[in-house]
């Protein structure tokens, strides 16, 4: 029984996290957008605006729940649960520390491209069920926005699968530090087996595994609905897009799984490609600078560091780039970033056979 | 294709550059507030947010917002409001028996203000009162920041006048108009 209330734990524990980070999320990216343009952001509700995403969390739990008449009741109520609840399992083995998971998967990374597609149900039973022209809209940019972009996303990860050759996310972060159990090459000529650092990451491990990681973040940002691939909730064309019939508790429901999902997406960049929870300080002759920043509590310090620097990027694109066309969408997708990560998952079937096992 | 995409990675990476560079820059605000100092061009650099009820602008006395009428340089011509497109001002006169003073500028003055309001929710802020007036007593002033809980205390009432005095005023007037008209009769 004891094992039940462990489990228990952990989904309330992460649920905790999502919700916290959420309200930070909210709050660090009102004052990016505010630095950006050169307005100070938030500054009323508490010191410097800090219990601003506090108030308005509480303001939402206390809305009523509209459901319009001419909506598909169940659809409408089911769908901001499918969509958050979608993202949340993702969380579920995505590696914090050495040893330190919720579900050390042997499919993990499969697992974790596989339930963020049941995002796209979730969105579409959002915009179906309002009932509404301008949800309807959104939630199709939505699906075929994600449907799109999760083929090159998956593509560039098995490149970064095919080099490590493990699909358990715990053992490929594992793979890319001083504790690996495999030889490391930096760019396929220089052992940093030893030496660890940011040397080990799997991102240098292979100079096309570079470009792997920035398609992997491109699609990522499509796939998170994130400007500037925002036209599923294109605010200037679609109201809202498919969240437009919903309010309060629903509404936040569905803005914590898009922030969520920012973390989700961030973090498996992190695990598959920056070395996760191993630490970017290399051991440099006596100064074992990777040995001893490496352990349970640095490895929480660096997952976390290194996810929310990315997502300080997402959102840092976000106030920069403009929103791109559906067209020019669909064009990026398929005639660029599909055709560079297949040349990738080639070019990394070469890297393995000729170089890795060569040397 | 890959040509259109690189262009735009190259544009996108010029506007990141820009955007972090605002980012860094947001650790400063701008320096000069006032638009009358010669460096205010100079100092506009990092967050142009002003937070308005703890800080302000500087404004010239004189600047473009809320009138203000020195009821005692007035002669009571109705210019003003004449000239003012939305007839937010409401002037009532009383003729005066003789002359009852100067102007500090030395206009006659030789009618009574009984009534002198401007409805500040109907003043669209053009300044052609402050054109027209002979006296230069209706003026536009640095006050902008008023807000009422009541309309009503948005009509200013510049006549010193009390009611009494008002009807006093009359009574001379009409009593005058009837002597002069008894004169008129016995010449």
């Amino acid at each position: 029984m004891a094992f039940y209330i462990t489990y228990i734990g952990i989904g309330i524990a992460l649920f905790g996290f999502i919700a916290g980070f959420t309200l930070f999320a909210v709050y660090s990216e009102r004052k990016i957008a505010g630095f950006v343009q050169d307005r100070l952001g938030p500054m009323e509700t508490g010191k410097h605006g800090t219990l601003q995403t506090l108030a308005d969390i509480l303001k939402l739990i206390q809305k009523e729940f509209i459901t319009p008449s001419a909506a598909d009741k169940i659809l409408f109520r089911v769908a901001p649960v499918v969509i958050f609840i979608a993202v949340f399992l993702g969380f579920a083995v995505m590696p914090w520390a050495p040893g330190l998971a919720p579900s050390a998967l042997h499919l993990g990374l499969f697992y974790v491209i596989a339930i963020i597609s049941v995002d796209a149900i979730g969105l579409l039973m959002a915009g179906w069920g309002s009932n509404n022209k301008f949800s309807l809209l959104g939630s199709m940019r939505a699906v075929a926005q994600i449907v799109s972009y999760e083929i090159p996303s998956g593509i560039a990860l098995i490149s970064a699968v095919m080099i490590t050759q493990t699909l358990d996310l715990q053992e490929i972060v594992a793979n890319q530090g001083i504790m690996s159990a495999e030889k490391l090459h930096f760019f396929g000529f220089w052992e940093v087996s030893q030496i660890g650092g940011f040397f080990a990451w799997n991102l240098f491990q292979a100079p096309h595994l570079v470009i792997a990681y920035v398609i992997f973040f491109i699609a990522s940002l499509a796939e998170c609905n994130r400007a500037p691939f925002d036209i599923p909730e294109a605010e200037s064309e679609l109201v809202g897009g498919f969240h437009t019939e919903y309010g309060g508790l629903r509404f936040a429901f569905i803005f914590l799984a898009e922030y969520a999902m920012m973390f989700l997406v961030a973090m498996i960049g992190v695990a598959v490609f920056l070395g996760g929870w191993n630490s970017p300080l290399p051991n440099l002759g006596s100064a074992r600078l990777a040995e001893w920043t490496t352990g349970m509590a640095w490895g929480v310090f660096w997952t976390l560091s290194k996810t929310l620097l990315i997502v300080g990027i997402q959102m840092w694109i976000r106030w920069t780039l403009p929103r791109l066309r559906a067209d020019q969408l669909m064009a990026l997708c398929w005639k660029v970033l599909t055709p560079l990560a297949f040349l990738c998952m080639a070019v990394s079937g070469i890297w393995r056979i000729w170089i890795m096992s060569g040397t | 294709m890959f040509k259109i995409a690189l262009q735009a990675f190259i544009t996108a990476a010029k506007g990141l550059a820009i955007t972090f560079t605002h980012l860094l820059g947001a650790r400063r605000s701008r320096k000069q507030l006032d638009v009358r100092k010669n460096d205010y061009f100079e100092k506009q650099t990092g967050v142009t947010t002003v937070q308005f009820p703890r800080e302000k602008m500087p404004v010239p006395e004189v600047a473009r917002y809320q009138l203000d009428v020195e009821i005692d340089d007035c002669i009571v011509c109705d210019l003003c409001a004449k000239a003012c497109p939305v007839d937010c001002i409401a002037i009532e006169s009383i003729k005066a028996t003789d002359v009852i003073g100067k102007t500090s500028d030395g206009s006659v003055k030789r009618l009574y203000a009984a009534k002198f309001d401007i409805d500040m929710a109907k003043c669209m802020y053009c300044g052609l009162c402050t054109v027209v007036c002979p006296t230069e007593c209706i003026t536009m002033t640095d006050q902008y920041d008023r807000s009422m809980t009541n309309l009503a205390e948005l009509t200013y009432s510049f006549a010193e006048m009390t009611p009494a005095e008002i009807e006093q005023r009359k009574q001379e007037w009409t009593k005058f108009q009837a002597e002069k008209e008894v004169a008129k009769k016995k010449s």
